[in-house]
């Protein structure tokens, strides 16, 4: 025929042959999938995992919205059989939207504590992140460091402090216990008080390197950028100190998972879960410097070695603050806080 | 004559397949944009009253900013390579088209983490002037604009430059000659000869910013894109996030308005032979040194700059003792981007020859809505397309159950069927354009002729329109793929599982603040980006030479 068709056509059916194809592979022996809203490190304790068991682990990371639309969306046709995320109000959030089975599992309910677990087991704690006060320790002695969230808010902190924007899930989490604790009225107050006192960053990391640069004397992120920071330079003049240990103590997050409901394959999800929660905790945690929530489990060296294990947790269990998140965004928006 | 030919049969398929191209674009962003049907007032009045009026501020500072920018840089260097001679000046011809290469992602956090508040950059301005000495603030919107100038300016460079080519240079010659100086020649006969160009350009880069959510957020800019982000990921709540996101949508077709307005009312026919290229006119002293130091340093601040960072980055991470374990998987993610950019821009380039061909023999105002209607997809954030495109393929799920067709392959999400298609609404638009601009340069009466001649439209389109057009296509598949290569949001989110390309994984590394280890995956979407602009540029050179 013509020059110009036979290219075009021949074009039009590889790409559907091709697509036919790569959309019906398949592979055998055991395979678990997993949706994981944690980015970095998994993949150490999947391939474990895998060698461990034989099971195969397949997994797709993603913005955690994203892969709840998703695993709502296919409905009974998901693929997911576990869901991994960070951030309290994610997995409330996923609770809430019927994505997650109830778990009966002994070893679960063993090996986490009751307050970093969904009450009716839909999911579990994997990993525990303290999100807590952070100061440049050449402009301050420890003694002047402030000790809790609030004392942030107080006009002698005007232009020396940085925080964490309003887009960022666990300065989220950290309003939205702020709220359980103190009332909305009192988190408002304590809010815009930081607006008012504080250089709003939009990556902990930051936060951390304008402390090591003397930008600011004070700040609140997650430890384990800390800990990060620290395992490579050790000489860092920035330390924490562990928020409220008079009150109700730090702030900690989770990151944790479920079972999907529609998984095809539930009771091999729940070991996974349950290996992750036990056998699987040192791996799961210690690349990241993350605390494990298995209390079984001694956290790895550079964080118990600079920041210690010794701490009071806020014990406001992590479904009630996951489930204030919506709130805490409101107020920040109200609160005009970056 | 050209109603005669109009009327006739054979150009009822073209119609109905342009139509049904636009369908298949308008549905996914007509089912997020019904939302606005079942409103959520409180949402409403409660973002009115604190965030919604800044972010609507900012939003507009920031688009005219990045337009003007970009315009400015575009057109100037366009004018100043074509136009002079210089020293490197051929060099800088094609050097300066490279940034189109860096996602403004990978722009983002390599500009925070070299100029930003802790970058060494502003280190050692510290230990110069002391702590407090003043830098001009990079985590303002003054810093994104610049940002996305860099990044975008190319845009507006690739088709002022071919516009001076293609169509301007024969009409400054004939001014020249008829006495006008170089700069009345260049004001008034070049100038209305290209804005057609300069404002596609400046749509596209409008368009490109408007819907970015990733970058502005590494600025600290509160565009409406990140307020749609914050009420969709925060508050849990997507149906009001994405009645917001229908404000999205009124700025993008704001800025298809100014294109329809900036182009101006004229139509150019490129008749004649290949026009030769301005001739040169030779810069001397210090002119033409500083027409050197303008087009290096856009050069080096837009691309070498930051590639050489990346580099640094790359080596000190792979030469740590972490190394970088994802590196067995690297030629996985490669051949995912690869297969996503070739089927992508397959289909966007065939599907655009077709509309675009059905719009010239068409001429009905069906043909017409349906090219203008394929602009939506781009015009709204790629998070938005792809939740368009999976609330439309469960609905298309849904119906084929209902109707007893359970296909248990056919899950709503996660094949590469889908993902292809959601790329295809997001990137059909700028393919699209250029395609259309190109065809748009075969004189109405050379499809005319051929038509009374008894050439069927296919006909015609092979055998008269593709070849006249032929550069056009091959700058659709340029843009469509390099997007298609640097696409983010829509990968993220309806990837197969076991999927991942070379965004996602320096998204997997970026979002945890993994800058030094997401240098050489970020490096690879460079080097592959790299391949067609290279093709572009030999392409635009060759054509002058």
């Amino acid at each position: 025929m013509n020059r110009l068709c036979h290219p075009l056509r021949f074009g039009v059916v590889a790409v559907v042959a091709a697509l036919a194809i790569s959309s019906c592979s398949g592979s055998d022996g055991e395979t678990l999938n997993v949706y994981s809203g944690r980015h970095y490190d998994i993949e150490k304790a999947f391939e474990l995992y895998e060698k461990e068991t034989g099971v195969n682990v397949k997994f797709l990371t993603g913005n955690d919205a994203a892969l709840r639309e998703r695993i709502e969306a296919e409905g009974a046709d998901t693929e997911a059989d576990a869901y991994i995320t960070v951030d309290a109000g994610n997995l409330a959030t996923a609770a809430a939207d019927g994505l997650f089975q109830p778990l009966q599992s002994e070893i679960l309910q063993n090996a986490i504590p009751a307050e970093l677990s969904d009450p009716d087991g839909y999911w579990y704690a994997l990993t525990i992140r303290a999100r807590t006060i952070v100061y440049n320790t050449d402009l301050l002695d420890e003694s002047d460091v402030p000790t809790t969230y609030e004392e942030l808010a107080e006009p002698q902190w005007k232009g020396r402090i940085c925080l964490r924007d309003s887009t960022n899930v666990y300065q989220q989490s950290l309003v939205a216990s702020l709220i359980a604790n103190l009332g909305e009225d009192e988190a408002l107050r304590i809010v815009e008080g930081w607006a008012d006192n504080a250089t709003i960053l939009n990556n902990d990391v930051l936060i951390l390197e304008s402390l090591a640069d003397g930008l600011c004397e004070v700040g609140i992120t997650n430890h384990y950028y800390l800990g990060r920071m620290l395992a490579e330079d050790p000489d860092m003049p920035v330390d924490l100190v562990w928020a409220d240990q008079a009150g109700r103590g730090v702030h900690v997050n989770i990151s944790g998972g479920g079972v999907t409901t529609h998984s095809k394959q539930p009771e091999l999800a729940r070991d996974f879960l349950e290996w992750l929660a036990t056998d699987g905790q040192d791996v799961l945690v210690s690349a990241n410097h993350e605390y494990p929530a298995n209390p079984s489990v001694a956290p790895e060296p550079v964080i118990s070695r600079e920041f210690g294990t010794d701490f009071v947790r806020d014990p406001l269990d992590a479904a009630t603050f996951g489930g204030l998140n919506a709130d805490a965004v409101r107020l920040m928006d109200e609160a005009g806080y970056g | 004559m050209a109603t005669a030919f109009r009327r006739r049969s054979g150009t009822a398929g073209w119609s109905l397949s342009s139509i049904i191209a636009a369908l298949l674009v308008v549905v996914p962003v007509a089912m997020l944009a019904s939302s606005i049907l079942r409103p959520s007032p409180d949402v409403w009045a409660q973002q009115w009253r604190t965030r919604l009026p800044g972010e609507l501020v900012t939003t507009a500072i920031l688009l005219t900013g990045v337009a003007v920018g970009a315009v400015v840089l575009g057109v100037g260097l366009a004018w100043l390579v074509s136009a002079y001679e210089f020293r490197g000046v051929r060099t800088f011809g094609w050097m300066l088209i490279l940034p189109f290469a860096m996602p403004s992602y990978i722009l983002g956090f390599l500009t925070l983490s070299t100029f930003g508040r802790t970058g060494p950059i502003q280190d050692t301005w510290r230990s110069w002037f002391g702590p407090d000495a003043w830098f001009p603030e990079i985590e303002s919107l003054t810093g994104a604009i610049v940002a996305f100038t860099l990044v975008l300016y190319p845009y507006v460079y690739l088709l002022a430059r071919a516009a001076l080519r293609d169509q301007a240079a024969g009409a400054y010659h004939a001014a020249r000659t008829l006495g006008a100086g170089p700069s009345e020649a260049a004001r008034r006969v070049v100038l209305p000869l290209v804005r057609p160009a300069i404002a596609a350009g400046a749509a596209i880069v409008m368009m490109e910013t408007l819907t970015d959510f990733a970058t502005v957020q590494y600025f600290g800019v509160d565009t409406v894109s990140v307020g749609v982000f914050r009420i969709w990921n925060g508050t849990y709540d997507r149906n009001a996030a994405s009645e917001i996101a229908t404000l999205v949508l009124g700025f993008a077709l704001l800025a298809i308005g100014l294109e329809r307005i900036g182009r101006g009312r004229a139509r150019f026919g490129q008749s004649g032979g290949a026009a030769a290229g301005i001739e040169r006119r030779t810069l001397t002293g210090w002119r033409s040194w500083a027409a050197t130091a303008v087009c290096g340093g856009v050069v080096v601040a837009a691309f070498v700059g930051p590639v050489v960072q990346l580099l640094i980055w790359a080596v000190r991470e792979q030469a740590g003792d972490r190394g970088t374990p994802l590196l067995d998987q690297y030629p996985g993610y490669l051949w995912n981007s690869l297969q996503l950019v070739f089927y992508t821009v397959l289909i966007c380039t065939v599907v655009a020859v077709v509309v675009a061909n059905a719009r010239r023999f068409g001429g009905r105002r069906s043909t017409q809505l349906a090219s203008r209607a394929i602009a939506v997809g781009y015009a709204v954030p790629g998070p938005v397309v792809g939740m368009g495109v999976i609330l439309t393929m469960v609905a298309v799920d849904t119906g084929l159950e209902a109707a007893g067709l359970d296909l248990p392959g056919f899950v709503a999400t996660g094949s590469l069927l889908v993902l292809v298609y959601a790329y295809t609404v997001r990137f059909l638009a700028p393919g699209l354009s250029a395609v259309e601009s190109g065809v748009a340069q075969v004189p109405e009466e050379m499809t005319a002729s051929a038509r009374t001649l008894g050439a069927t439209p296919l006909e015609t389109a092979r055998r008269v329109h593709l070849p006249l057009a032929k550069a056009s296509l091959f700058s659709a598949a340029v843009l469509v793929g390099v997007d298609a290569l640097k696409e983010l949001p829509i990968v993220l989110l309806l990837r197969p599982l076991g999927f991942d390309t070379l965004p996602v994984w320096v998204y997997n590394l970026a979002s945890e603040s993994r800058y030094e280890q997401a240098a050489l995956p970020a490096l690879s979407i460079i080097v592959v980006a790299l391949i067609p602009v290279f093709l572009l540029s030999r392409r635009l050179d060759g054509a002058r030479r």
